[in-house]
């Protein structure tokens, strides 16, 4: 049996988000060095501030200056710090509950090792060097010996409020795509194109999955089809995709390869857009060192009828 | 013992846009499920659930809302599930709600659904970059165009159909001071001269991209008796999926599609779908769907959905009104799309529609479908109980 395939996937994107009036305030404030929180219904203010109560559900908006001096109320020691994170060294995720504040907030406390950390501890904020309006502003927290802080009041107002930020979101996966699909590769790097039978329904599944979604049976007959196959259906794109490139127009058709029971979807080439059909006879064109044809083009036979390939469009 | 009957007794949306920059995600359903409960007049502690839904994760990049938005949606100390079921997660969502008014297991539901596709991205996420894998070729369009020129081709439609369509649902979107779209001076002939990005689907022909949200407040007997505005009773309600690829899969008019719509109508006693129900709120994201639903959900037979449209059937003032809200044409916070459409379904029924309230509309069918149309999700709702 062939060797199953596996390659790294990195899915990531950079993300935006409106922030809203009170996230707003908070992420500006930290821009400022100033820390604010909201006032709940039941008196507590919460730090990172929200915008319903929690309790009672209603808006609240009532922002309120705490200190940047508090205190550990739990921690947990990073042994590997992971790309992303606050440190590049070891420290600890501590929850701190700042002066004024009712709730703790979730930081990264910078401590020479895990027997320097205890809960309640003193600890003040370490401001970031550059600072935008984001939880990265406070670069993270250290030990503090020394008097608490009195927050200045700061009523929540500013002239430049920061109101929407780019949280970048990445994944790593490894990916395998299974032993059907992996099969399936490896034929097409010999330019043959092998599908698998399902012993119930007795079709021909073009990618294979290894399974027949329609039985729920698993697949392991090897057919070859195609090479060449029937244009079912189409449209013309006219519209250029950023990771694509392929000049526009172009014809993005279902082709039903002979001896298939499903269309697989490719473009069309080496005729005009505007002459491709609906039961076209097309054959695959390889360009070298592709996994995939390049796209299809008329084989020269007659169109097929289309009682032959209405079933799979 | 039979079902609990459930009503609609609040209905509430925002006014979609292309970006709400002045709001937070929870900003923005809270204020659908606000409206939703001043229709209601009831308060957060009237609630006893809340069941939400919204875009694939990929999309938006929010993993776990039923986390971030307890607050925002009072449900803290009570259960809150999320429900996913792609572009038709709002019908789902709607219909899981129901089932727990239905079931007993809640007196009073608030269900909701939305999306911020200005801080999305859905083509990205449709097209993550799968090793091995040939990438798209086309975006969402492309997939679906192929889909229509083989409904024209079966059909033997005129190519005008589609235009038709969004000609009616951009005028519809007009009278509804909700929806996304609004163009003022829309002609057939601006409809027609738009370009084709997927031939045969014109850039006209195609779904705006919006910031939304969508909630209702689903009740019992006793909730919808102590009611201050006319409920919507829910007459039948189905879902239904089915793989995005299959041999023998019939995109034109999916199985799924045709079994989900049997049974509502079995459920509600409908024998004909054409003379029995009033109106139809579906979803449509390219315009040449309507023909293709209306045959696929039964008010038309196979390769007639678009004499329906043609004829002028599906106008506001026709026979058989087809999405008087402007539907997902004018209005689409993906997310949220299902549930506007079975939002809109019940407000017809409570009479509640505004400018473009259908006259003496008593049944009207609410539909969403997702994903490679696979999964579909549909409910019936009328002017009077189940029974009456
Ligand atoms: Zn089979």
């Amino acid at each position: 049996m062939p060797e199953v395939l596996k390659a790294p996937l990195v899915v990531e994107f950079p993300f935006t988000r409106s922030l809203g009036p009170v996230q707003s305030a908070f992420l500006t404030g930290l821009r400022e060095g100033v820390v604010l929180g909201v006032k709940a219904a039941d008196g507590r203010v919460l730090v990172p501030p929200v915008e319903y109560d929690p309790v009672t559900a209603e808006e609240i908006r009532d922002l309120v200056e705490v200190a940047p001096t508090g205190t550990v109320t739990t921690w947990a020691w990073n042994h590997e710090p992971r790309r992303g994170q606050p440190l590049g060294t070891p420290f600890a995720w501590v929850l701190v509950r700042l002066d004024g504040a009712g709730t703790a907030l979730l930081h990264a406390l910078d401590a020479p090792g895990p027997d320097a950390v205890r809960t309640g501890m003193r600890v003040r904020i370490r401001w970031a060097q550059e600072r935008t309006g984001a939880i990265t502003d406070i670069a993270c927290f250290e030990p503090y010996d020394g008097e608490a802080v009195q927050p200045a009041g700061h009523s929540g107002e500013f002239t430049d409020p920061v109101t929407g930020i780019v949280t970048p979101a990445r994944l790593d996966y490894t990916y395998a795509p299974g032993r059907a699909q992996s099969d399936y590769i490896h034929a097409l790097s010999g330019r043959r194109t092998v599908g698998e039978r399902c012993p119930s329904c007795r079709k021909v599944y073009v990618p294979p999955r290894g399974a027949c979604p329609t039985c729920g049976v698993a697949t392991v007959e090897h057919v070859e089809v195609g090479p060449r196959g029937t244009v079912t259906t189409f449209c013309i794109v006219n519209i250029k995709a950023k990771n694509l490139d392929i000049e526009v127009p172009y014809v993005y058709a279902h082709i039903a390869l002979d001896g298939a029971d499903l269309a697989l979807h490719a473009r069309i080439g080496g005729i005009p857009y505007d002459q491709v059909r609906m039961g076209l006879r097309v054959e695959p064109v390889w360009t070298e060192d592709a996994r995939y044809p390049d796209h299809y083009r008329p084989s020269g036979e007659p169109d097929a009828d289309y009682e032959t390939y209405k079933e799979l469009l | 013992m039979s079902k609990e009957p459930v009503a609609v007794v609040g209905v509430g949306q925002t006014r979609h846009v292309a970006a709400r920059r002045d709001v937070s995600i929870a900003g923005l359903v809270r204020e659908a499920a606000q409206r939703a409960l001043r229709d209601a007049e009831l308060t957060w502690n009237d609630i006893d659930a809340v069941v939400i839904g919204k875009a694939p994760d990929f999309f938006e990049g929010l993993m776990m809302p039923e986390l971030y938005l307890a607050d925002a949606l009072g449900a803290v100390g009570k259960p809150m599930l999320r429900v996913h079921t792609a572009g038709s997660v709002g019908g789902s969502t709607a219909l899981v709600a129901a089932n727990l008014v239905a079931a007993r297991v809640h007196g009073t539901v608030l269900t909701l659904a939305f999306e911020k596709q200005s801080e999305s991205n859905a083509m990205w996420g449709l097209s993550l970059p799968i090793p091995f894998q040939q990438p798209l070729l086309a975006g969402a369009g492309g997939f679906f165009a192929p889909h229509v020129r083989a409904y024209m081709r079966r059909s033997g439609a005129p190519d005008t159909i589609g235009a038709l369509v969004a000609y009616k649902d951009r005028r519809n979107a007009l009278k509804n001071p909700y929806a996304h779209l609004h163009e003022h001076g829309i002609t057939l002939e601006k409809v027609l001269g738009a370009p084709m990005l997927w031939d045969p689907i014109r850039y006209s022909e195609t779904c705006p991209s919006s910031d939304g949200a969508c909630a209702m407040v689903l009740t019992d007997r006793a909730g919808a008796a102590r009611a201050p505005r006319p409920p919507a009773w829910l007459l039948g309600g189905a879902m239904r999926s089915e793989p995005t690829l299959f041999a023998g899969k019939d995109f034109v008019s999916p199985r799924a599609g045709r079994d989900c719509a049997a049974d509502v109508y079995r459920q509600a006693g409908i024998a004909d779908p054409r003379r029995d129900i009033d109106a139809v709120e579906m979803y449509v994201p390219f315009s040449w769907y309507e023909p293709m639903w209306l045959e696929n959900l039964g008010f038309a037979e196979e390769g007639g959905g678009w004499k329906l449209t043609e004829s002028g059937v599906t106008e506001l003032d026709g026979d058989l009104p087809v999405n008087m809200s402007g539907g997902v044409l004018s209005t689409n916070p993906i997310g949220a799309s299902g549930m506007l459409r079975f939002a809109e379904a019940a407000l017809q029924v409570r009479g509640l529609a505004g400018e473009h309230q259908v006259d003496g509309a008593r049944k009207v069918l609410g539909h969403a479908y997702g994903g490679g149309s696979q999964f579909f999700s549909m409910w019936l709702v009328g002017s009077e109980p189940p029974g009456a």
